[in-house]
């Protein structure tokens, strides 16, 4: 009977099913652990008050928001120092986040239940997101301008709000400035001064051409000098306010609104503004610098850096690949140099990553970059141009990483189209590259984007050696701006596979940092599954105008 | 660059134009096999072959398969260059020039003898495109040549009535008979002097196999014209000459009532009564 059952075929479908439905749940767990720890980050939390007694000592008060219970055991609670009651037969602690780095200076505090005496959430509470020390949590005493009071008590809040909306017009137009407008200027100084080393360095700086580079120095002053006024006078408007709040022990702290960046009343608010109070801030997630160590703000730098790697990268490698693909196929006399070949190409998809970073920064960084700064950039000596890691040899590196599944799928696609094609051409009076041009490689096109997608998928997710080529924890401008050349391929850029690491591992604030790990993480999830949608809608259209021969 | 080429198209059709005139005398050469031998490697496919190919007639190959006939075929526009173990001895003079001299551009060669092979190929492209394919690669980009190029391909390959409405259409979407049609429009659109059929019709089925064969007749008029064929009906309804091929030799050659009615080797006649192949 089970022998007729095993010949049967049914359990080798059910083992089928099984592993199919194993891959399922693995993609689906790690998709959703992801998506339920990172999304939520942004909800806005309720704020608790708890009165808060430990033995032998007085009453407190602490503000803060419920971030994970944790429930231990008598019997180990007891034996990691606690006392513990007899009847007890848990220890439950919370986690609270109590903001309030520059009074308490800790972000976190684990308290135990059973000492709580009361807990509840009264409507006044405000969470204030700041620039700089994290979020403080409190309630608000007072409103000030110039070191008079403009509001206290109910009134005060309202106030707060449109004091904080009228500032953070101004913030803009202050990081307008000093990002567009002084980064310009800036960045033509500097460009002056390489002109005016490099004409040393070539004996032509004459009488001229210092006037010349005075002038345009001298121009370029003029402006800084306007601009530095116009920034100060900003700076005064937004310095003048500032608030005035109580913390949970009882002491008050003046915050200036040029440090807020929002402030909120969690327990008041209805889901409708909560929603809406979401969506600003993963907007704002979306398309903000980083701030305080990466732990606040956005990672717009590191969704750039990454998209704009990932196209550097499938520019050099598709070309290159497919060349290479085409000699290997097509012109090469296939024998055993050429499976030699095909054997070391293969090989080099197996070699670990890092062993590529390596390579890039002692190949390309030190010896191709060091040679190109000796040659065309030695007025910027001893500071480097592209003798350091950057974008240019961070894709160049990936390139090299991925130059293997190109040339792979490139030479099975070249493979399959059938000869009766080529001969068709070439009966045609078609030399052989215009066969090769005209009908061969735009039928293979398809089997090219099926590399460029493996190698896109595989780029966009490695980190290590890019942690040796050019990436950065903190980028202060992006790889693509207003100054000429627009694009500057020596810089260094942000990653979101590194951001994860860095936020994660390496910031001064692990635990307000984690939720962002999860949500960064997810974004380069999305991020690589855009890129690759895009290189699959491609194939597919590809596929349909070249549907091969059949039979 | 590109006005050379048109130009040289255009004398290219003038001197078919010429040709049209020659055709007078009945019997002219076209094409002469002197001595021809054949290898793969060790393995002799064709051994000292000879013959001549007469302008504007039809020349079929007969034989049992793996006779060497599609392979004598494939010398006569080089298309043998391709396979890396073949090596060639003795001549094969089109015109009176020697097709694999040195100084012979094999492009230029292929330009004069068109070929269509067994099975359909057309390119993934539109029907247009597949028909101005030659064209293009010789550098005519004019709108106005190329459509009337492929109308009149289309015309010569009996398919412009059936295709004017869809030029735009890829290929692929025609049935196999109408793509072999289409093959044949887009070797006959750069006007080439020869025209190779490789067992044309063997993957068609019979109504497509006759417009083909009806095809040939008309074809016959303008083009010198050489196919092989495994059907023996096929190559006595078509062509003019037949020649019987067996085990890489050439054995006979003649007009094919003659060749069919009264052949003189014992092995011919055994061969188109049916006693082998």
């Amino acid at each position: 009977m089970i022998k007729l059952w095993f010949k049967s075929g049914v359990p080798w479908i059910w083992l089928n099913a099984a592993a199919v439905t194993t891959s399922l749940i693995m993609v689906i767990g790690v998709l959703s652990l992801v998506a339920g720890r990172g999304v939520g980050h942004f909800w806005p939390a309720q704020i608790t008050q708890f009165s808060y007694q430990e033995d032998g000592k007085p009453l407190r008060t602490i503000i803060g928001e419920k971030v994970e219970t944790s429930v231990t055991p008598a019997l180990m609670a007891k034996s990691t120092g606690f006392k513990m009651a007899d009847d007890e037969e848990v220890l439950v602690q919370y986690l609270i986040k109590v903001g309030n780095r520059d009074v308490t200076g800790a972000d976190f505090v684990w308290i135990q239940e059973r000492n709580v005496k009361e807990q509840n959430d009264p409507d006044d509470l405000m969470v204030v997101e700041r620039r700089e020390w994290g979020n403080f949590y409190g309630q608000l005493v007072e409103v000030k301008e110039n070191g008079k009071t403009l509001a206290t008590g109910s009134e005060a809040w309202p106030v707060l709000q449109d004091k904080i909306s009228a500032a953070l017009v101004v913030f803009k137009e202050i990081a307008h400035l000093e990002k567009k407008d002084i980064g310009a200027i800036n960045y033509g100084l500097e460009r002056l001064r390489l002109k005016q080393r490099k004409l040393e360095l070539e004996n032509r700086l004459d009488e001229e051409a210092k006037q010349d580079l005075a002038a345009q120095k001298a121009d370029y002053d003029v402006q800084y000098k306007e601009l530095q006024s116009q920034l100060a006078n900003l700076y005064q408007k937004v310095r003048s306010t500032s608030l005035v709040a109580k913390t949970d022990s009882g002491s008050t702290l003046q915050i200036p609104l040029s440090k807020v960046v929002r402030a909120v009343r969690p327990n008041t608010m209805s889901v409708f503004d909560k929603a809406i109070h979401y969506l600003v801030k993963v907007v704002e997630f979306l398309s903000e610098d980083p701030r305080e160590a990466n732990t606040e703000g956005g990672i717009f730098p590191a969704i750039f850096g990454t998209v704009m790697m990932v196209l550097m990268m499938s520019v050099i490698v598709t070309p290159f690949g497919v060349i290479a693909a085409v000699y290997l196929r097509e012109y090469a006399k296939q024998g055993f140099i050429t499976r030699l070949i095909r054997i070391a190409v293969n090989n080099l998809a197996g070699v670990p990553s890092v062993v590529y970073g390596v390579f890039g920064l002692g190949f390309f960084v030190y010896i191709l970059g060091g040679n190109i700064d000796q040659l065309f950039f030695p007025e910027s000596a001893p500071a480097p141009v592209f003798g350091t890691p950057g974008l240019l040899w961070a894709s160049i590196t990936l390139a090299l990483l991925t130059l293997p599944v190109v040339i792979v799928s490139t030479e099975e696609g070249l493979a399959r189209i059938p000869s009766a094609i080529r001969e068709g051409s070439l009966a045609l009076g078609a030399t052989k590259l215009e066969t090769l041009w005209l009908t061969v490689l735009p039928m293979a096109s398809p089997a090219m984007m099926t590399g460029l997608i493996l190698a896109v998928a595989r780029a966009a997710g490695e980190v290590a050696p890019l942690m040796l080529v050019g990436v950065v924890k903190l980028a202060p401008t992006l790889p693509l701006d207003g100054n000429f050349p627009f694009l500057h391929l020596d810089r260094k850029f942000m990653h979101l596979g590194f951001h994860i690491y860095d936020v994660g591992f390496q910031s001064p604030n692990v635990e307000a940092a984690r939720p962002l790990v999860y949500a960064t993480a997810l974004l380069l999830v999305l991020v690589i599954i855009g890129l690759n949608l895009a290189a699959i809608v491609i194939r597919n259209n590809l596929r349909e105008k070249y549907r091969a021969l059949e039979g | 660059m590109t006005t050379q080429q048109v130009r040289s198209h255009t004398i290219n059709m003038d001197s078919i134009l010429s040709g049209r005139e020659q055709s007078q005398h009945p019997n002219e050469t076209c094409i002469k096999v002197e001595n021809l031998n054949l290898f793969y490697g060790e393995k002799q496919a064709l051994h000292g072959v000879s013959m001549e190919m007469h302008k504007r007639k039809v020349t079929a190959y007969i034989g049992p398969s793996g006779c060497g006939k599609s392979t004598l075929l494939r010398c006569i526009n080089r298309m043998n260059d391709l396979v890396d173990s073949a090596r060639i001895e003795g001549k094969i003079l089109l015109e009176g020039e020697n097709i694999y001299d040195k100084s012979v551009n094999v492009a230029a060669l292929r330009r004069r003898v068109g070929m269509v092979f067994q099975k359909p190929n057309p390119f993934p492209k539109s029907i247009f495109e597949n028909v101005a394919y030659g064209l293009r690669i010789q550098g005519v980009n004019d709108k106005r040549i190329l459509e009337e190029t492929v109308e009149k391909a289309l015309r010569g390959a009996a398919l412009w009535d059936e295709m004017k409405d869809r030029l735009n259409d890829n290929a692929l979407g025609m049935s196999g008979g109408q793509q072999q049609r289409l093959v044949i429009a887009r070797a006959i659109a750069i006007e080439p002097e020869v025209l190779l059929l490789d067992e044309p019709a063997s993957a068609l089925d019979p109504i497509s196999t006759l417009k083909i064969e009806e095809l040939i007749n008309e074809l016959k008029e303008k083009y010198t014209i050489v196919i092989v064929t495994h059907n023996m009906q096929q190559a006595a309804r078509v062509s003019d000459y037949t020649a019987f091929m067996y085990m890489g030799e050439l054995i006979e050659i003649g007009t094919t009532s003659e060749l069919f009615t009264n052949p003189r080797k014992k092995q011919t006649e055994d061969y188109i009564t049916g006693r082998y192949g």
